[in-house]
């Protein structure tokens, strides 16, 4: 549905999977043919990473944890109990799965490298407690009688057969992730959270789900590992030389794709494999050594990874369009509100105070807003106007008070159910994904209302039209200028198809021109009876748009009513003014 | 168990656990330096330290001969020549890899250059692991010497309880307490110390004081490497290592670091020597093969619970 993101076409995945299978099926070698089944292993375990590695862009340090315990799962199942990996190499990927829940549910929470370290940490401890249960190592017992019912073939090219599947059911799921909804939402979340939670994204919840089939992956690579190999020890499935290989491996061919796995076993396995059984015995380390200089290479001269670099190589030389979006022909106006629950008041703000510490940014807010309003918010520079609009929509709980948004009470629930309920927002300092379609930007925002992808596309379609981007469309976010990158938010607010917009300073940094843009689009949409708080610093603009302006000081409300009114104001005049030029003023 | 036992079990946990976390406390120093008060992250501080505790070995080895009885003096001799050593390599590290992906021209990105530091140096902690093993074999050494196998002992308690402070370990952890309070005070009187606070806190302002930040980030990832290092070599005289003992450490480190709050010198030794006690004490209740495992645990209640740690400010920052 979403192709832009992802660059991977049919024919290259059928030719590669084509040979691949071919190399397999012609091959008699044992040894190569072990080489095949790694490759496929490993390019699993690549796929696992960038699931979460490359998608959700949380650098992993934890994937032997899967991976070991999908390969215990199946050896220890073998061992043990005579259980055949027809059964037990599927429940190794359920394993993987589940204590990917497990793992992420604890660490997800966690941002950046502080991810990583806790991602670290159950690896080893997983490790240390294995050796305790006293699981020293393990063979995977033979059974001549049967060889079909333990995957034990007489053809030596069974076993890497089994492998190259589970590679291309592997390659297929990445393949789904990067075109839906989901893989667009991670991406996001990747770009920028809080603008993704905002746009009513379960950030959470999605990477949680990431990291579940990043665990599937991974136990389902852990189990295939000990059926090729055979003996598995602790170290040999859970150390940390099983991540760092997952890791580099992803990362050599390129980060955010399934190819990039793909390419960077294809390449590494086999050279880390030779150097191994030509100088293992002297050199035992040596195949670590490659992977260490991959990496280091790889950050140095192409962080992005093999797969992007040949692309970007490849659009210079045929100097192609970097974006093809396919132009609607005629875009459905559909309605940018939803009817409210309450006709009288929409939001109702009570008693609200907000406390960092020793300062007060909010003390005893209150005020309501009906429905179909149009409400400027206006105050010198630390009145709390941002952090009012942050209560509202949930990045910001407050210490104490009441908010009650169209009958339902907001304190407590997170950006993303907030958005849900129908509260869209921009941001003072504008949040685009950088690295998606315009299209794209706002297409995100429209998920939260639309179950369908296509309705999800109409409708950012038809808001962008509303907003006057529709011929922008393919453009990158980062290649957007500042009154596009405003109309952009505007435009992604409204894909969710809000009852109110909370629209932060959207006029800042705007020249004279493209506020009047601005005001004009923004007159229109209170045609549609939308409920529109706007903060803003320009008086007068705000002033022309609002029906009403409430002006805050010191964290306080310190006067509301229609503008005419409120702009005489002397206590107003003071706060802007302060005292003397207030009285220069009145004179 | 008696009473008396069970005492005296505790009493004895919590001298090893003071001795091991002292040294602890200096490697965490090593690592705050560059991780706590830099921001640069180090995936290969532990690998380093295995280093320095090979250079130690070979050189008491070559001086000494094995197992005589000034083999733990001369432990103490090598830790010069390993932090000098070490010292180089970090500083070398930083130069042609570190000053890539850090400093000023990187705080500004999205997550300050945390990702490329983070993989830079995996690649070298890979790098490290696999040469040594190619160089020293995977047979776990240690730095031979009398002093590790004897112990003064103290009566509390009538001749009830007994308590023993191994040789080796009580005057290692002496010589990690005196080196930390040394580095502590240097941080805070010399200029070195001031430039490189200053660098720290901000380190675009610093350049406008006419800082060399990238130089004194090249100090600090030194002087880090070399602190830890040291550490590792007083481990060396009564406990064993092999080329993959980095990583269990380089667990220890970041736990000790993040409790003690990022930033704080003094937090991060209290944070090394709290990791210390509860790895020892943990053995009251777990079999002693879960040691790290419940280090882990902790690491990761650390992360959740009180992520800004006990001294100072919120890895939020970082």
């Amino acid at each position: 549905m979403f192709h832009s993101q992802s660059r991977l076409s049919t024919t290259a995945i059928a030719i590669f999977f084509l040979i691949f299978f071919a190399t397999i099926a012609l091959n008699t070698y044992a040894y190569s043919l072990l080489i095949l089944s790694l490759i496929a292993i490993w390019a699993i375990m690549g796929m696992s990473w960038n699931v979460i590695g490359g998608y959700v862009g949380l650098v992993s340090f934890g994937q032997a944890a899967f991976f070991g315990l999908g390969a215990f799962e199946v050896v220890v199942l073998a061992h043990d109990y005579n259980v055949s990996p027809w059964l037990s190499l599927p429940l190794s990927g359920v394993i993987g799965g589940v204590s990917a829940l497990i793992i992420g549910g604890v660490s997800l929470r966690l941002r950046e490298f502080y991810f990583a370290l806790a991602s670290l940490a159950f690896p080893l401890a997983l490790l240390y407690l294995v050796e305790w249960a006293g699981y020293v190592e393990l063979a995977v017992p033979i059974h001549r009688e049967r060889p079909w019912g333990y995957m034990q073939f007489e053809d030596p090219r069974g076993l890497p057969f089994v492998a190259a599947i589970l590679m291309l059911l592997a390659f297929l799921a990445s393949f789904a992730i990067e075109r839906s909804r989901f893989g667009l939402k991670l991406v996001a979340i990747r770009q920028d959270e809080m603008a993704a939670k905002a746009a009513g994204i379960r950030t959470f919840r999605e990477k949680l789900l990431a990291t579940a089939i990043s665990g599937v992956m991974g136990g389902l690579a852990g189990g295939m590992y000990a059926l090729v190999i055979l003996v598995v020890t602790p170290s040999s499935v859970f150390g940390m030389t099983i991540s760092a290989q997952a890791i580099i491996i992803s990362m050599f061919g390129g980060r955010g794709t399934a190819w990039g796995a793909v390419l960077g076993a294809v390449l590494l396995v086999p050279l880390s494999e030779l150097l191994n059984s030509y100088f293992g015995s002297m050199l035992p380390g040596i195949a670590g050594v490659v992977y260490g200089f991959a990496i280091i290479f790889v950050v140095l001269t192409f962080p992005q990874g093999l797969y992007w670099s040949m692309l970007d190589a490849a659009r210079k030389f045929r100097r192609a369009k970097s974006t093809t979006m396919p132009m609607v022909a005629n875009v459905e106006a559909l309605p940018i509100t939803r009817p409210t629950k309450s006709n009288g008041v929409l939001l109702d703000v009570q008693d609200v105070s907000v406390q960092y510490g020793g300062v007060r940014a909010l003390q005893n807010v209150s005020l309501s807003v009906a429905a179909g309003e149009i409400v400027g918010i206006i105050g010198p520079n630390g009145a709390g106007k941002t952090t009012l609009f942050n209560v509202f929509s949930g990045i910001q709980q407050p210490t104490s008070g009441e908010v009650i948004f169209d009958g339902d009470d907001t304190v407590g629930k997170g950006p993303d159910a907030i958005c849900e309920l129908g509260v869209g927002r921009t941001f003072q300092t504008v949040r685009a994904f950088p690295r998606l379609t315009l299209l794209e930007n706002v297409v995100v925002g429209s998920f939260v209302r639309f179950a369908a992808d296509r309705d999800a596309l109409a409708q950012a379609w038809s808001v962008l039209e509303r907003v006057g981007l529709r011929e922008r469309a393919g453009a990158l976010g980062s290649e957007l200028n500042n009154r596009e990158l405003r109309l952009m938010e505007l435009a992604r607010a409204l894909a969710s198809v809000p009852k109110i917009i909370l629209l932060d300073e959207c006029l800042a940094g705007l020249t004279a021109e493209d506020i009047e843009h601005m005001i004009v689009v923004l007159r229109e949409l209170r045609k549609d009876n939308l409920t529109i708080i706007i903060i803003e610093h320009t008086v007068d603009a705000v002033a022309r748009l609002v029906d009403r302006i409430i002006v805050l000081n010191y964290g306080s409300v310190i006067c509301s009513g229609m503008p005419a009114q409120v702009l005489k104001n002397e206590e107003v005049i003071t706060a802007y003014l302060g005292k003397r030029w207030a009285a220069h003023a009145k004179g | 168990m008696s009473w008396y036992a069970l005492i005296e079990n505790f009493l004895q946990l919590f001298v090893a656990g003071l001795t091991i976390g002292s040294i602890y406390g200096l490697m965490c120093v090593g690592l705050a330096l560059i991780f706590g008060i830099m921001r640069v992250i180090n995936f290969a501080q532990g690998d380093y330290m295995m280093i320095g505790m090979y250079i130690a070995l070979f050189f008491v080895t070559a001086v000494a001969g094995p197992n005589s009885p000034a083999a733990f003096w001369w432990a103490f001799v090598s830790i010069a020549v390993v932090g000098v050593l070490m010292y180089l390599f970090g500083a070398a590290t930083h130069a042609l890899l570190l000053s890539k992906a850090s400093g000023t021209h990187v705080i500004q990105t999205e997550d300050a250059g945390h990702t490329a530091q983070l993989l830079l140096t995996l690649g070298v902690s890979v790098i490290l692991m696999n040469v040594a093993l190619m160089v020293f074999t995977s047979n776990p050494r240690t730095i031979l010497n009398p002093y590790s196998g004897n112990s003064w002992q103290f009566h509390v308690w009538g001749n009830d309880i007994m308590i023993f402070f191994n040789y080796a370990r009580t005057l290692s952890a002496l010589l990690c307490v005196s080196i930390a309070v040394i580095v502590a005070l240097g941080l805070q009187r010399t200029k070195l110390g001031r430039e490189l606070r200053a660098a720290a806190d901000n380190p675009v302002a610093a350049t406008y004081l006419g800082i060399n930040v990238t130089g004194i980030h090249r100090v600090a990832f030194g002087l880090g490497c070399a602190l830890t290092a040291i550490a590792g070599v007083t481990i060396a005289t009564f406990g064993a290592f092999q080329p993959f003992s980095g990583l269990d450490y380089v667990i220890i480190m970041y736990a000790g670091v993040i409790l003690g709050g990022m930033g704080s010198i003094r937090g991060a030794f209290f944070g090394g020597l709290t990791i210390g006690l509860i790895q020892q004490l943990s053995t009251l209740v777990l079999p002693i093969q879960l040691q790290m495992t419940a280090i882990f645990g902790v690491l990761l209640l650390i992360l959740l619970v009180r992520p800004q740690g006990l001294f100072g400010k919120s890895v939020e920052r970082a």
